[in-house]
């Protein structure tokens, strides 16, 4: 599982031997058949869906498996404003994925609320009950803003250790696979964020 | 020397077998030694949308939807019998056009006669 040495790699190469470590079989192969669970919320989604069409195509990158049931998912694209109402279904449908599972936050609404921030119904940001891996900004992104996602996804599974201690998460026992799903309260969500996934930025005051 | 000739279907049922179990002991060894199991009452929830499932999946209609199935298999078979019939229709005799007529009818007394005696209302 150790990482090869790159000159003794290339050297191996050239006489038609090509090396590689169970590590980087495994990363590769996962990297190449992502499958996105099939759902959208808002806007987002049809942009979602131009990218899974022909001109953007994101079969080229081993996406284009929608998959209509959590089971098969690997990546959840939360593809839309998530309202209060909606997100125990979502937290739920993550839940219900199984590991190695990833997350992207697609477009304004998805990570922060975005233009629909001061509703009342309107969640946040996925990010205060789930994990997310990827965020892309734009209301909506375009799709190659959602290929480009799909990229930096692609290149954190790449770097993602099979063993040792900073192995990937979901090789590691201690790590959760599933996270509290939210109640409906009187005003808001109970809670209103999971305090073990959602760790916003302090804004740091010089006083 | 030819090989048996039954050979062939040994040696395919060896890759039959082989072919579905090497991934299943792959996919165990791979549990074993790299990826720890994580199930949870959530993770192995029924899938219902991503909604709580309600109550069992295996649940008993009412025997009023006997009726309905009933009436629904009279139009049902009645269609079998209207598709050739439109396709062969310019060139049928009259005899032929009458008799599917009757036949229409026939359907159409029956529907009839259910609506009359109430079968169509909901019984409680």
């Amino acid at each position: 599982m150790s990482d090869i040495d790159e000159g003794l790699r290339s050297e191996l190469q050239r006489q038609g031997i090509w090396v590689t470590s169970m590590q980087e079989l495994y990363n590769w192969g996962r990297k190449n058949s992502i499958w996105p669970l099939q759902f959208g919320l808002a806007c987002c989604a049809i942009e979602m869906i131009a990218t899974a069409a022909s001109r953007y195509d994101i079969a080229r990158f081993g996406g284009e498996v929608f998959r209509p049931s959590p089971r098969q998912a690997d990546l959840m694209i939360v593809a839309g404003t998530v309202t209060k109402k909606m997100a125990p279904q979502i937290v739920r449908l993550y839940n219900q994925m199984p590991d190695p599972k990833y997350v992207i936050s697609m477009g304004a609404c998805a990570i922060s609320g975005g233009p629909f921030k001061q509703g009342y119904n309107v969640l946040k940001g996925i990010d205060r009950y789930i994990p997310v891996d990827v965020y892309i900004p734009g209301c909506p992104p375009r799709p190659e803003a959602l290929l480009h996602a799909f990229m930096e996804l692609q290149r954190k599974i790449d770097e993602q250790k099979l063993t040792g201690p900073r192995k990937a998460e979901h090789l590691d026992p201690d790590q959760p696979s599933e996270f509290p799903v939210p109640a409906f309260g009187v005003h808001d969500l109970e809670p209103p964020a999971n305090a073990d996934v959602f760790r916003p930025m302090k804004i740091q005051r010089n006083q | 020397m030819t090989p048996h000739s039954y050979l062939f279907i040994v040696i395919f049922l060896g890759v039959a077998l082989l072919f579905p179990i090497m991934p299943l002991i792959l996919a165990w060894m791979w549990r074993r030694v790299f990826q720890p199991p994580k199930p949870g009452a959530e993770k192995n929830a029924t899938y219902e949308c991503g909604v709580e499932s309600l109550g069992e999946a295996q649940i008993q209609f009412r025997s009023q939807y006997y009726l309905y199935a009933i009436i629904f298999l009279i139009f049902d078979v009645e269609a079998v019998f209207l598709v050739p019939f439109a396709v062969a229709f310019t060139g049928l005799p009259i005899g032929a056009f009458v008799a599917i007529l009757v036949f229409l009818l026939l359907l159409l007394e029956g529907l009839v006669w259910a609506w009359g005696k109430g079968c169509l209302n909901w019984a409680r």
